[in-house]
């Protein structure tokens, strides 16, 4: 069952990228198809963006990318890539002879992931890889997001201890012991169903999404709420979650029309905030959750109206993980005296890290070996240097050495990440030195997240998969896959004026990367669903 | 024979040279030219029977809509829009800068230019037109040639 889904094509991405074409013009369409067959790409043409959406709407996982001319006869292509955005969530390239500010600048507010210029070369469709690429880093980035959200939250007003940050306090203070209590409970039963996890990904079709465009009518938007929707919808596998963050979506589609709007009558230009403030307001966000609205990543407003349940499962499930260890819960217990309930959280995703590193030399050779070898070809398309990934494939194995040898040297690790976190003004170099890196540039901490965050996936695929499946090298390649354009992210994060909370974004990368690891690795255990994860063409329409 | 070939490819890149040389066509032209392999050996002349073909629609339509009193600006730079970006996909220079005068008369509201710069624009539309075909013809002859008489 697994085989069809990881083997033929979806080994030599990109090659085999299915791309669907949309122009009115024949002689473009011509071209644009020729081209992109030279890259060896599966192209798709269409000459009307209505066909192109009945051929989208008709096989939702069909396509990876799309490809469209603005300017369109019977549909405004904006329109179209509205569409397409909202309904199957794909990456789409827009495309004009016109290269007008204004007009790119529509363009990428309707969601365009790029804007090329006519005569477009073959060069630039050689790379639209990336796009369906970083869609797939970004879609796992943002399980994490209410998560990491949270964790500068609390981390936030344990530092600055104002009005509002105290109602967070509490919260987490009976959060964290809520999470003690049900520990072993959940444990268990999330081993025997993993599927019952928050990550079931949801199918957003056209009537589902008009069920929930009907509620969402129904209940009027000023009053709209998830949970409101979910009870209208009367969907029952849905979760709250689910239409917590496609109800993200909706809204950021609306903003987007509106400010185009505004845009219109006011010419007021490019001020807009990414988050219109009264937006926001009408849908009763928690106080202390609109104040972080400047600092945090867009994505994590889907979670931000309290969602701390999910999330103490979440941990819960982790911590489940290396139990029996006992190393594990003594430094567990040092790490929460030292830093008591609002750091807590924050250490425990640290311990994380260090405790699994033990596992890895552990592990069999064999299993770098894989490694080894199949590094060099995938690692072709993705255009990192192997440089780079040898160096960290070394310091891999160096810090599994210091780890197994020296134990002490995990507390301290610990210890320092913690500072860290806790400090969310200090700037990243504390994290460099702790994770003894030789170097001082600014992406380099991100590297040695990827160490550690290599460490636990290859830990958890030797333990878990050894028996059950062939280790593919595949699945390492979707480990460092991911790797690469989380760095890239958190630069653009920090050039885009984060930059008082440089080091909280790292380490809110670093726990992205965590649990990313955690959703390969679940995937990869379900077998039949982890294509959904690793391949390529069903970014588009999934949801959680 | 083998004179013959050599006098008429070396005609053909001259030809191919002038067109450059004058301006009518851009690099585009040689994209389309690095296109062209085994499954398509006359991948650029479809495309430019394919761009005359589809594109003498828009002309006519501009034809009409500039008849007309007053000139409908917007409608007129829409036409021009999707001209100009038919006409980048051949290389076709000089008619793409007649495409985007054309369109920032409209813009202006200056209807006399929008006329002025379309028959500008037609003319080089069908200069092009024919130096292409001759081109492609000369092209087709050498082709034949190659395989026609190197048996003898």
């Amino acid at each position: 069952m697994d085989n069809g889904c990881f083997s033929s094509p979806r080994r030599d991405f990109p090659a085999g990228l299915r791309v669907l074409v949309v122009d009115d013009d024949p002689t473009w369409l011509k071209i644009l198809e020729k081209m992109l067959k030279k890259c060896n790409y599966e192209v798709t043409t269409c000459c009307l963006a209505r066909h192109a959406l009945n051929l989208l709407r008709e096989r939702k996982d069909g396509y990876d990318i799309v490809i469209s001319d603005v300017n369109m006869p019977d549909m405004d292509g904006f329109k179209l890539l509205e569409l397409v955005g909202l309904e199957m969530d794909l990456p789409v390239i827009m495309m004009s002879v016109d290269g007008e500010t204004s007009r790119v600048m529509k363009g990428v507010q309707h969601g365009a992931c790029d804007y090329l210029l006519k005569p477009i070369r073959m060069k630039e469709l050689r790379n639209i890889w990336q796009h369906v690429f970083r869609k797939r880093i970004h879609e796992a980035r943002e399980f994490e997001s209410f998560e990491s959200f949270e964790n500068i939250h609390l981390m936030r007003n344990g530092s600055e201890q104002s009005d509002d940050g105290n109602l967070f306090a509490v919260e987490d203070v009976t959060s964290t012991k809520k999470r003690k209590d049900a520990d072993n409970k959940h444990y268990d039963k999330e081993c025997l169903d993993p599927s019952s996890t928050k990550k079931a990904r949801v199918v957003w079709s056209v009537d589902l999404h008009q069920k929930f465009v009907k509620a969402v009518n129904q209940i009027g938007f000023d009053k709209v709420g998830p949970k409101k929707i979910l009870d209208l919808m009367n969907v029952p596998w849905l979760t709250r979650e689910n239409v917590a963050s496609h109800l993200q979506k909706y809204r950021l589609y609306l903003s987007r029309i509106q400010k185009e709007n505004d845009q219109r009558s006011s010419s007021s230009g490019m001020k807009h905030s990414d988050f219109p403030s009264k937006d926001l307001a009408s849908f009763g966000f928690q106080n202390s959750v609109n104040k972080q609205q400047n600092d945090v990543p867009v994505d994590s407003y889907n979670f931000s109206d309290g969602s701390l349940q999910p999330k103490n499962v979440e941990t819960k499930s982790r911590e489940g993980e290396p139990k029996g260890i006992i190393p594990q819960s003594t430094i567990a217990e040092k790490g929460r005296a030292l830093t008591g309930n609002i750091a807590d959280t924050n250490m425990r995703e640290g311990f994380r890290v260090s405790l699994n590193q033990p596992f890895v030399p552990l592990e069999s050779e064999g299993n770098r070996s894989v490694f080894d070898c199949s590094m060099p070809t995938q690692y072709s398309w993705t255009e990192v240097p192997h440089l780079q990934l040898k160096e960290d494939h070394k310091s891999l194995v160096n810090l599994g050495d210091n780890f197994s040898q020296l134990p002490l040297q995990g507390k301290q690790h610990h210890i320092q990440v913690d500072q860290s976190q806790s400090i969310a003004s200090i700037s990243s170099t504390p994290s460099i030195t702790d994770e003894e890196v030789a170097a001082c540039i600014e992406p380099k901490p991100l590297f040695a997240d990827y160490k550690n965050d290599y460490a636990t996936s290859v830990c958890s695929i030797g333990n878990a998969v050894v028996d059950t499946f062939p280790i593919q090298p595949g699945s390492l390649v979707m480990n460092d896959q991911s790797s690469e354009p989380i760095s890239t992210t958190n630069s653009g994060l920090k050039t885009q004026g984060y930059n008082n909370l440089s080091s909280t974004s790292d380490l809110e990368i670093y726990q992205r990367n965590l649990l990313l690891d955690e959703d390969l690795h679940f995937y990869w255990l379900q077998g039949e669903s982890y294509n959904m994860n690793f391949g390529l063409q069903n970014i588009g329409m999934s949801e959680y | 024979m083998d004179r013959n070939r050599t006098h008429s490819l070396r005609h053909l890149a001259a030809i191919k040279q002038s067109l450059f040389d004058q301006g009518h066509l851009d690099e585009q032209f040689i994209q389309l030219e690095e296109l062209q392999d085994d499954a398509n050996p006359n991948f650029v002349e479809e495309i430019v029977t394919l761009y005359y073909r589809d594109s003498s629609r828009l002309i006519s339509n501009l034809d009409q809509t500039l008849e007309r009193n007053p000139l409908d600006f917007n409608k007129l730079d829409t036409i021009m829009h999707q001209f100009k970006g038919s006409s980048s996909s051949i290389g076709a220079k000089k008619v793409k800068a007649e495409c985007t005068l054309f369109r920032e008369y409209c813009r202006a509201g200056n209807a006399e230019g929008c006329r002025r710069s379309f028959q500008q624009m037609k003319k080089e539309y069908a200069a092009l037109r024919k130096k292409l075909e001759t081109y492609f013809q000369l092209a087709r002859q050498a082709g034949p040639l190659e395989t026609a008489f190197r048996p003898k």
